[in-house]
């Protein structure tokens, strides 16, 4: 776990100005330990004034200041504490802790500010899922069946986005293009040789749904042997500066992966709408045999769907690589949320699967605002999910009619 | 190559500790596939609350061993009830996607940091067992010529195994009284019980209930043999083994759960401890560009996942099933 997490920390003293920057601190002992007490590792910092202490994951933690060890001269601020509470959310980009010495203890980012934040990465997160809801959803409306090996199909695109982009040498961009095709490639190749000759069989859905339980069991064990264990980052835009517009902040890759998500759903939205294709998608999805005897080809109609819904969800794959980290258990940990952004929203219904994402994904991220443990608030989703069934169990969008 | 090693060590996994929670998970889910048609993917979160519901009980609250026993089995059961509710009126994929995202909701708050003093995150719990390791009558281990087992796993085994029998007899006694018959009907029609004036829903609960508790004895099972509960083990892929142990002896049978898991361990360890010797050793007969020791440990999970589906697709009754008792289809 955790290659490359790390807490980064920074000494500087305010009070003193090298060059117009606050002069580093050097020679000081740094210490985290876990909110239980364990000791994780200490650094001593250097001439730059900066310690790295590498972390085993996500989690809370505390980085304790050893004052003995300071300069002399260099006094911390009364209100300066010498622990810190770190909370490393996703593991991957450096954690940053500061200790501002010699100026007024910063604890700055207040109820409102977290809120905005949480809510704003709910959105992107929202928008990852719902590629991936969309892809299960544009398959379940042509075939019926609720693919269980579709959180494999997701770190699919992640794995071999990392394997273009760290041992083939592409770009990130790239990778991650070749990483769609080759997922859309994939979604032509199961349907051709293992789901059509089980249609042509006349198998039924629920022997389809453990062919699929057994296809994500093969899946995830062949990413995990090829991949390994660990979890990667691609080698560009890992840690990256954020901008701010008012009270919203985002880095590059962050608005990257907003704006490629916007587009691509908005894209086959307006083609489920519009073309042909898009229409006779939605035939099939309403009435099968209807569309069949008025003269279409379902099995391109589903094929089709197969390779739309497979390409969309490694795009989601792709862009979770590029949000956190990539590892074979990527989309394990995401089925459970993709299944209640569906559910949620009305199975396989395409707006459904819209709306239920974006609500799945604020909900995953502003939890721990609310004090929500933040290594489980994707348990969040799996009381939405149950209470849904609950209340209206053909979700916020479907027909009564679909859940028999 | 040493095969003769290979078969000793496939003969005494298949009959060991390990077997027998595969084959105690493979009977709940039995009953809840083979005989009722409910897809049930999370026996995993069934058999986690089931070993927590213990080690919780002991070493958190300091209770006693046998009210850990009991808090297990109604764990089981709460479980159930609050899968069963909102998913057991609706189409067979609700309760299949409820069930495989609970089981891994479980897993994570099991594991969590923040949850660490209760459940012990992702070291687990530990030192719930000393009841059981007490109760063990045997002074000796048993060599039975070409397999043997040490004193503890003699001891795991003979409970185990009385556990399946209980649970078998139970299953039968269970499935050929009306009871049961009701339950095959609303495998094969669920309408048509229901016109006959059957409450379909209280009898999917209550198989959904039994199968769950029989989980939760197998993760209780699981506890005592580990003597450590590690939320890690009770991933999806449990629930996965357990259904193509169920498959491969064939559903809708008493003892096909029982036959299954024994042959389908008898198989992956094999198969792990071929590899095993393949990949071991200073010059091993498999490069290590193609297959290394941890590697090896995957094959038996990529082999599952494939034996999985060609079962389901070309013999879906398994060995001793009867296809026609399984030819069920999404409602």
């Amino acid at each position: 776990m955790g290659d490359g997490t790390a807490i980064d920390v920074t000494l500087s003293d305010d009070s003193k100005k090298v060059d117009g920057q606050p002069a580093p601190i050097e020679g000081v002992t740094l210490t985290v330990t876990t909110d239980d007490g364990t000791e994780v590792g200490e650094d001593v910092t250097d001439a730059e004034g900066k310690a790295s202490i590498p972390l085993p994951g996500g989690g809370t933690y505390t980085v304790t200041l050893d004052e003995d060890t300071l300069p002399e001269g260099i006094e911390l601020d009364s209100k300066t504490r010498t622990e810190l509470e770190v909370r490393v959310l996703i593991s991957g980009s450096a954690t940053i802790a500061a200790f501002p010495i010699g100026v007024q203890a910063a604890d700055t980012t207040g109820f409102a500010t977290k809120l905005i934040d949480s809510i704003v990465s709910g959105i992107k997160f929202g928008l990852i899922i719902a590629l991936a809801a969309l892809g299960l959803s544009l398959i379940f409306g042509a075939t019926g069946l609720t693919n269980f090996a579709h959180g494999e199909l997701i770190t699919l695109g992640g794995v071999v986005t990392y394997w273009f982009n760290r041992d083939a040498g592409l770009p990130v961009i790239l990778a991650g293009l070749a990483a769609v095709l080759v997922s859309a490639l994939f979604g032509y190749a199961q349907d051709r040789v293992l789901w059509r000759p089980l249609r042509r069989r006349g198998t039924g859905l629920i022997a389809m749904m453990i062919v699929s339980i057994g296809f994500a069991l093969f899946l995830r064990s062949i990413f995990q042997y090829t991949f390994g264990g660990s979890t990667q980052t691609y080698d560009q835009y890992v840690a990256q500066v954020r901008h701010s517009w008012g009270p919203i902040h985002l880095n590059d890759k962050e608005i990257a992966i907003i704006v490629i998500s916007l587009v691509v759903i908005t894209a086959v939205c307006i083609a489920m709408m519009k073309t042909r294709m898009g229409k006779a998608m939605r035939a099939v999805s309403d009435n099968p045999a209807l569309s069949a005897s008025s003269g279409m080809r379902v099995d391109s109609v589903i094929r089709n769907a197969w390779i739309l819904g497979t390409a969309l969800t490694g795009l989601s794959g792709v862009l979770l690589g590029l949000n956190s980290q990539v590892s074979f258990q990527n989309g394990g940990r995401m089925l459970l949320l993709v299944f209640a952004a569906v559910t949620l929203g009305g199975l396989g219904t395409i707006w459904g699967a819209l709306l239920g994402s974006l609500v799945i994904g604020i909900i995953v991220e502003v939890g721990p605002t609310f004090g929500v443990p933040s290594s489980i608030k994707e348990v969040g989703a799996l009381v939405v999910l149950i209470l849904i069934l609950l209340v209206r169990p053909q979700g916020i969008l479907g027909r009564r009619e679909r859940i028999g | 190559m040493d095969f003769l090693e290979i078969l000793r060590t496939a003969l005494q996994q298949a009959l060991g500790p390990t077997a027998i929670v595969y084959v105690l998970a493979a009977i709940g889910i039995n009953v809840h596939f083979g005989y009722t048609g409910l897809l049930n993917f999370g026996q995993s979160g069934f058999m986690a609350v089931g070993a927590y519901g213990l080690a919780v009980t002991v070493v958190i609250l300091d209770g006693s061993f046998w009210l850990g026993v009991a808090v297990s089995f109604v764990a089981a059961l709460a479980l159930a009830i609050v899968l069963g509710l909102p998913t057991l009126r609706l189409r067979a994929d609700y309760l299949a996607i409820v069930t495989i995202a609970t089981s891994e909701a479980l897993r994570l708050v099991f594991g969590s940091v923040e949850m660490k003093d209760t459940f012990g995150g992702s070291n687990g719990l530990t030192g719930y067992s000393k009841v059981y390791k007490d109760l063990n009558p045997y002074s000796d281990g048993i060599d039975l010529g070409f397999i043997s087992y040490r004193r503890d796993d003699l001891w795991n085994i003979t409970v185990g195994w009385s556990l399946v029998a209980i649970c078998c007899l139970v299953v039968w006694a269970l499935m050929r009284s009306p009871w049961g018959r009701v339950l095959r009907s609303i495998r094969e029609d669920e309408d048509a019980v229901r016109s006959l004036g059957k409450n379909v829903f209280a009898y999917k609960m209550q198989a959904l209930i039994l199968g769950g508790m029989i989980g939760g004895l197998a993760g209780l099972f699981f506890a005592l043999k580990q003597a450590s509960v590690v939320p890690t083990d009770y991933n999806t892929n449990l629930t996965f083994l357990a259904y193509t142990a169920l498959l491969v002896g064939g559903a809708a049978r008493v003892l096909g759960p029982v036959v299954g898991g024994v042959i389908l361990w008898f198989l992956l360890s094999g198969l792990g401890a071929t590899f095993g010797q393949m990949t071991s050793g200073p010059d091993p007969i498999l490069p290590t560009w193609l297959m290394d020791s941890s590697q090896s440990s995957l094959t038996r999970f990529i082999v599952t996942g494939l034996a999985l589906m060609l079962l389901m697709i070309f013999r879906p009754q398994g060995i001793f099933g009867d296809r026609r008792e399984i030819a069920i289809d999404g409602r």
